[in-house]
Order: C-alpha cells, then sequence, then structure tokens
C-alpha cells in the first residue's frame, strides 16, 4: 500500500486498481457459488435472488448502504444465520461443489472450513494463548508441541507475535482493541480454514490499527479466500480484487474492483461510490 | 427565602439526605444487633462476683445468709410489693430497688434464682473464700470449702483443702476425658460393628442365603467383638472406681454442709479472689469449652459444637446439592428450551417458589422425602433394619435435599441473570470456530458465568444457614448422639440426625427447664449462627471474586 493512498480523503482518487492480473472473474477459480438465493426473516425479505461465484484465494468486498443485507450475506456462508429461528433460506450455496444448507452438513465443521471475524473484537476471557489453542483444541489437539507450534504461526500470520510473545499467558482482554482483533483473525487462521469472513473488521479500530488489519488482509490473501463487508469504501477499493455492491437485499453489481469504482455499469453503483447518497 | 428554598429542593439535596438517613438508619440496626448479642452473649462467660447476703425475708425475723451472683437490677415502688403482699417496714421512702440472685445449689435449695429487696439485707460482702462449682448436673454450686475426703475419709481440711482440690479435680477431668474417649470412640465403635453384623444377619436371613457356615462366621465375629466389649468394660469400670473416690464436703448458706463427688465437678474457682489475668484466663477457656465442647444439662451447659458442625454440614452439602440442579436447570431455560408462553410461566413459578414460606417446604420434604422417597429406599436397600427406619426418618440428607429445594429458585434465577449478561459475540466468536453449542456453553458460557452462580449460591447460603422451621420436620433434633461425621465407614451418615445452630437457640431459649440461666446462651448463640454465616459466605464471596477476576467481562 502506497502512502499516496492513505492521504486520500476523496472516493475518486482512491480508486485504483491494487492488484491487476486480477480483475475477471469468470476466469477465477470459483471457491464459493452462490444461486437464487432468497432469505427471509419472518415475513420481511432479506435476500432477493442474489446469484455470485467467490474467487478464490482473491479478496472479495460487499459494500452498500446500511441494512443492505451485505452482512447477512456474509452469515449464509458459515451458516451463522441458523442461530435466528426465524430465518428461512431458499436457493442454494455451494462450498466446494457442496451444498452447504445439505442435511449432511455439519455445521460446527463447516464453520471449521469457513471462518468468521466479527465487527467487534471478542476474544475469550482467556489467556491470549488459550484464545488461539481454541479451535484446535475443539479438534481435539492436546499435544503441547503441536499447540505452540500452531498458535506461534497463527500469531505470526495475524502480525501479532512481536507484540504479545512476552505475554501469551496473559489475559487476552488487556490488548488493545487492535491487537484484540488481530489476535480473533489469528483465532480463526489457526484451525486453517479455507475461507475467512469478516465483517466489517476494522469499523471499531482506529485508523493505525484499521491500517494493520488492512495490511494483513493483503497477506492473507496468498492462503486463503477472504470476503469483507465493509462500510468504507476506501477500504473497499484499497484491500479487494473483487467488489460486490447490494442495495435493499439485491446483488446489484458484482465486478473487479477497478471497475466498480472507475467504470460502474449500473447507475446506482456509480451514485454510490460517487457519494451521492447512501 | 423562599427562592433558597425552592432552589434547595430542585438540588436534589433532601433526597440525598434521605438516601443517606436510610442507610444509616439499617446500619445503626445492625450494627445495634451485633452490639446487643455480643453484649448479652459474651458477658455470661466472664467470672462475675459471687455475694454474700444477710437477708432478713420479708414477714421472718430470722436473718438468713444467701450466696450468688447478682444477674439481674430493678427498681420498684413500696406500694406495689404491699399490694402484692410483702410486708415491708415503713420508713423505707416509695421506691426500692430488688435484686435476681442466683442462688445455684438447685439440688439443696429447690430454687435456682430469688429476687431479694435491697431495703432488707443486713449486711452484704463478697468473700474471698467463696467457691463456685460447675457440674456436670444441676447447675453451679456456691459454698466454702470444708474438706476433702477420699473414700469417705478426710484427706485434709482448710486452705490447704483447696490446692488440693486443684490437683485433684484435674486427675479427675483426665479421666473424664479418657472415659469419654472409651465410650464414644471404642465402645462406640465396636457397637456400630455389633449393629452391622445383626444387620447382616438378618439380611442373609431375608435372602435365604443363611447357611450354617456364614451364620458361625457372623458369629465368631461377633464374639471376637462382645470380648473386645467386654475388655473395655472393665477398664471403663476401672476408671469410674478410681474417678468415683474422692468427694469434697462444701459448707452452705444456712451452714449446713453438703458432700458433693469430685466426679460430678467439672470446674472450681473462686471469682472473688481471682485478678484481672486469671479472669480473662478463665473468660477465654469457657469461650472455648463453648465453642468446641458438646452440651450438658438439657443444652444449658457446656458447648454447642455439634450445632455449630451440623449447620455447617447441612449448608455444604445443600451447597453440592443446589448448585448443579439450579445451573442445570437455568441452563436449560436460558439456553435451549424455546422462549415463549410456556417457558414465561415457569419462570414466573420459579419466581413465587422463593415466596413460598418455609415451613411449608418442611412439611413437603417431611410427605415426600422422608416417608415417600426414604421409606422406599428402607423397603429396596435396607430392609434388613426394618422396621427401624435407616433413610424413611428425617436425617441429614433429607434436612439438606429440603433446604436445596428451599433455595433452588435463587440460584435458577442468579444463574439465568448470569447467562443472559454474556454478549452474543462472546458466543457468535466461539461458535463461528466450529464449536458445537454444546462445546460453547462448556467452555466459554458457563465459566464466564460462574460469578452469577456464586451470587445465586452465597444467597441460598444465606437462607439455608438461618433456615429453622423445615429442618424442625426433616432432621434436626434437641440433642444428637453421634456426629453426622465419625471414624465408622461410611464416615458421612447422611441417615443421621444433627444439631442446628437455630434449632438450638430456640431450644434453649423456650424449651429449656431453666429459661432464666440459658438465657445468655441463647445471644451467645445466635451471635455464633451470624459468624457461622458470615464465615460461610465470606468465602462464598471470595471464590467468587477470584472467579471474576479471572473471567472479567467484556468492557467494550
Amino acid at each position: 500500500m502506497s502512502m499516496e493512498m492513505k492521504n486520500t480523503q476523496g472516493v475518486e482518487s482512491a480508486v485504483m486498481p491494487r492488484s491487476l492480473g486480477a480483475n475477471d472473474l469468470r476466469a477465477e477459480d470459483h471457491c464459493i457459488k452462490v444461486r437464487n438465493l432468497d432469505l427471509y426473516y419472518g415475513g420481511t425479505q432479506a435476500l432477493k435472488d442474489v446469484n455470485m461465484d467467490i474467487a478464490r484465494k482473491r479478496v472479495t468486498a460487499f459494500i452498500g448502504p446500511s441494512g443492505c443485507g451485505k452482512s447477512t450475506l456474509l452469515r449464509c456462508f458459515n451458516r451463522m444465520n441458523d442461530l435466528v429461528s426465524s430465518v428461512r433460506i431458499e436457493g442454494r450455496i455451494e462450498l466446494d461443489g457442496e451444498d452447504i444448507n445439505d442435511k449432511s452438513v455439519l455445521v460446527a465443521q463447516l464453520r471449521q472450513r469457513v471462518g468468521m471475524v466479527f465487527q467487534k473484537p471478542n476474544p475469550f476471557p482467556k489467556s491470549i494463548y488459550e484464545n488461539v489453542a481454541y479451535g484446535l483444541r475443539l479438534q481435539g489437539v492436546k499435544s503441547r508441541r503441536t499447540l505452540d507450534d500452531v498458535i506461534e504461526k497463527a500469531l505470526r500470520g495475524a502480525a501479532l507475535w512481536d507484540e504479545v510473545k512476552d505475554r501469551l499467558h496473559d489475559n487476552a482482554l488487556g490488548l488493545s482493541g487492535g491487537q484484540q482483533q488481530r489476535l480473533v483473525i489469528a483465532r480463526a487462521i489457526a484451525v486453517e480454514p479455507e475461507v475467512l469472513l469478516l465483517d466489517e473488521p476494522a469499523s471499531a479500530l482506529d485508523p493505525i490499527s484499521t491500517l494493520k488489519i488492512e495490511e494483513l488482509i493483503d497477506e492473507l490473501k496468498d492462503k486463503y479466500t477472504i470476503v469483507i463487508v465493509t462500510h468504507n469504501m476506501q477500504q473497499a477499493a484499497r484491500v479487494s480484487d473483487y467488489t460486490a455492491f447490494m442495495y435493499l437485499g439485491k446483488l446489484i453489481e458484482y465486478d473487479a474492483t477497478n471497475r466498480i469504482f472507475t467504470n460502474p455499469s449500473e447507475k446506482m453503483t456509480e451514485d454510490y461510490v460517487t457519494g451521492r447518497y447512501g | 427565602m423562599n427562592d433558597r428554598m425552592k432552589a434547595w429542593w430542585r438540588s436534589g439535596s433532601p433526597w440525598i439526605w434521605l438516601n443517606a438517613a436510610a442507610v444509616s438508619a439499617s446500619l445503626v440496626m445492625v450494627i445495634g444487633l451485633l452490639i446487643l448479642t455480643a453484649y448479652n452473649g459474651l458477658g455470661h462467660f466472664w467470672p462475675h462476683a459471687v455475694w454474700q447476703f444477710d437477708y432478713r425475708a420479708p414477714g421472718d425475723s430470722q436473718v438468713t445468709r444467701l450466696l450468688g451472683e447478682v444477674t439481674d437490677t430493678e427498681e420498684t415502688t413500696v406500694e406495689r410489693m404491699q399490694h402484692a403482699g410483702v410486708e415491708l417496714p415503713d420508713d423505707i421512702g416509695e421506691t426500692l430497688d430488688r435484686f435476681l440472685l442466683k442462688t445455684g445449689n438447685r439440688d439443696v435449695s429447690g430454687l435456682d434464682f430469688r429476687w431479694i429487696l435491697e431495703p432488707l439485707i443486713v449486711e452484704r460482702g463478697k468473700p474471698r473464700k467463696l467457691v463456685v462449682f460447675e457440674r456436670t448436673e444441676w447447675g453451679n454450686f456456691y459454698g466454702f470449702l470444708k474438706d476433702i475426703k477420699q473414700d469417705g475419709n478426710v484427706v485434709t481440711e482448710g486452705e490447704a483443702a483447696w490446692m488440693e482440690l486443684q490437683s485433684r479435680l484435674e486427675h479427675v477431668g483426665k479421666l473424664r476425658k479418657q472415659i469419654r474417649r472409651i465410650e464414644k470412640g471404642d465402645i462406640g465403635a465396636v457397637n456400630y460393628s455389633i449393629e452391622q453384623l445383626r444387620l447382616d444377619r438378618r439380611r442373609l436371613e431375608l435372602d435365604g442365603d443363611d447357611t450354617p457356615d456364614r451364620l458361625a462366621e457372623l458369629q465368631r465375629r461377633r464374639d471376637a467383638l462382645q470380648a473386645d466389649f467386654v475388655v473395655l468394660q472393665q477398664k471403663l469400670d476401672a476408671k469410674y472406681r478410681e474417678m468415683a473416690g474422692d468427694s469434697v464436703t462444701m459448707t452452705v448458706m444456712g451452714g449446713r454442709d453438703v458432700d458433693i463427688p469430685l466426679s460430678r465437678i467439672v470446674r472450681a474457682y473462686r471469682p472473688n479472689d481471682m485478678g484481672l489475668l486469671q479472669k480473662a484466663g478463665f473468660y477465654l477457656s469457657k469461650l472455648w469449652e463453648f465453642v468446641s465442647a458438646d452440651p450438658r444439662e438439657a443444652n444449658t451447659e457446656g458447648g454447642i459444637f455439634p450445632a455449630i458442625f451440623g449447620t455447617v454440614m447441612m449448608v455444604m452439602l445443600m451447597s453440592v446439592i443446589v448448585t448443579p440442579f439450579g445451573v442445570v436447570a437455568a441452563v436449560y431455560l436460558r439456553e435451549y428450551a424455546k422462549q415463549g408462553p410456556l417457558t414465561r410461566l415457569i419462570r414466573i413459578a420459579v419466581n413465587n417458589l422463593a415466596g413460598v414460606p418455609s415451613i411449608v417446604y418442611g412439611v413437603f420434604g417431611l410427605g415426600f422425602f422422608v416417608y415417600l422417597l426414604g421409606g422406599n429406599i428402607d423397603q429396596l436397600f435396607y430392609p434388613e433394619a426394618l422396621p427401624a427406619p435407616t433413610f424413611g426418618t428425617p436425617g441429614l440428607m433429607w434436612a439438606s435435599l429440603t433446604l436445596a429445594l428451599l433455595t433452588l429458585p435463587v440460584v435458577i434465577v442468579a444463574t439465568e441473570e448470569g447467562l443472559t449478561r454474556i454478549p452474543s459475540s462472546i458466543r457468535e466468536g466461539s461458535l463461528a470456530l466450529g464449536a458445537t453449542k454444546a462445546e460453547t456453553l462448556w467452555r466459554t458460557v458457563l465459566p464466564m458465568a460462574s460469578p452469577a452462580m456464586m451470587t445465586g449460591l452465597i444467597l441460598a447460603v444465606a437462607r439455608a444457614a438461618g433456615e429453622v422451621a423445615p429442618l424442625m420436620l426433616v432432621g434436626v433434633v434437641k440433642l444428637a448422639p453421634s456426629l453426622p461425621l465419625d471414624g465408622n465407614s461410611p464416615f458421612l451418615h447422611l441417615d443421621r440426625k444433627f444439631m442446628h445452630l437455630g434449632f438450638h437457640i430456640y431450644d434453649v431459649g423456650f424449651q429449656s427447664p431453666n429459661v432464666e440461666a440459658a438465657r445468655p446462651l441463647v445471644y451467645a448463640t445466635a451471635l455464633l449462627l451470624v459468624l457461622v454465616i458470615l464465615v460461610l459466605n465470606l468465602a462464598a464471596i471470595s471464590i467468587r471474586n477470584r472467579l471474576r477476576e479471572r473471567y472479567r467481562e467484556l468492557e467494550q
């Protein structure tokens, strides 16, 4: 990421294709496929006939005004919506060709493959070590050496190792907000998921922490398919390869990030990214 | 002026004053309660001066000599006394004082206490040589030491007798301890084993397994125990004989001599001859006796250790029962049950259970636990003991269960509150890592809710330790022959009846043969009950604080 970009304020100047060679969606290997997805909260429809393919080992951003359904869509990918009893889903979501809503799929196993990081950092009130070990312990890993190795790797992966290596057994709640969020990311990648869902991961953080998270996303995309929901259009432009613009539960436009921000094909998208509403 | 009043009113000061007044009133009452019980209870153990009065009783020309402690002073009018038919001299004015004198010597004079009128006292004094005995029965004894006899022959007389008495009493005390150890410990164990053998034999008969071989084996073991018993009995008899030889002759009021066997005397002291330090030492030893010894004389003398032990034991058992039950119920209600009218109804019912008078729980415990459950347990598991009930009678287990039921709502409500307070982001975080709902509960939610559970338990302990009414129906007795925990396997005897501080207060205060003498003990026991509850609560609170520190909630 360049210095000029950090200083830019206007939407136009932030729009830059950040990874060349990753701008043709159809040419990508698709990790997640969404087909004719409708989602209802009781009587109200929150997602309307969404169809999209998410590219493997790329960063895909969902943007759109509040209440447009971008978080709801994200939470479909690891079936977090199951927790809401009134939710009804129609349509099909495939992860590597497998229907994730099929009865034979175990939700817990799905969630090990599709990790998630939430808006507010939510470390458990345990030590830093135990936070990262949580997912591994769930999988039955008991060997101290394996745990030590994986935890170091995960913390390094989340760019947190150097800051916490001397106090791994301190309470995680003693970390700053930005550190906590990176710890949560470390916790998520410790179980080596295929997909990482980030639900506005930087919205509760200060600018410097935000920058660190964005750099981290950039590093992580070599290994994971990343889907990020964000309110911040500069952020979407900075970190993502592909961007989906949603409005009122509909997927309005979905394309390479540089095209969405410079040359959108829909009028609505253009109005939104240029700040005319939203 | 009016404006200033208005401004003062609007500033909220009156409200603050009102709040502060309410807090102070509560504080004053709590502290007052503690001071009152402490003053009335703890003073009892101090060696009070014993007076000697030469007294001309109303309507009596003779002067009698009285010995005793002044336990109460009261001002009354001459008119009232004359109204009651008391003849008084005319020249004593309008009012007079009267003293309540604890004269002791119940076996000699028949009365423990008597009122005496101050103007009729001819002479008063505190003779230094006056001796007080604490006895194993009949209460205190006041008198002057005349001589010491061994097997009926005088050994020492006069002042030397006092020293001799102390050393002989020490010896008697040792013997008494040994006798107690043999009776309660060794013979108790033998009796317990013999009873077990009897039950074994009965069991064999019931099962039809009573082959001659087995019966002979049982008989052989029984004989061995019987032989042990005979040896112990002989040892015991020797000790009793050794103790019975000594006696002491005392001169009491009216100049009569009374013989008292040393084996009846627990403690002898001369309160008027003691220095402050001696008195303090005496006080501490009495206090220690109070908390560590068994009660004597229908609970009006001695200690209350079995009651302390029973209370603590019962509260602990209750905690062990109520915590898992309450937590499991709360977890189901909050985490698994579908929230709707039915769960709301259950919740209302649970809350209302907390308001049911405790005696109702006692009745339920007696009917359900003792008679139904206990009766069936006896039929199934202890048929050999029937018709004598084992669990089909009030006992420690049923009392603990009844109190667990009584305090269940408190634990459920507190735990539910704790579960509600855990942020959903924590649950989601755990679920998102591939934990199932049950794993999330066990690994994250329940540990985080543990301080709330402890809060529930603290409230439960406070309520259970102070409860008396239901216990009278399901297991508490005036005097339990043995503690529920001892050296005979299975060590913890849940079927035994036990003593309890709360019931002890009631018993000593209202059911005692000598209410006047026992009154200070009521206060002392009450103070101790408060202390026990305090200690139990402090223990629980310190555990909770440690948990809180560990599972500090998210601060954002």
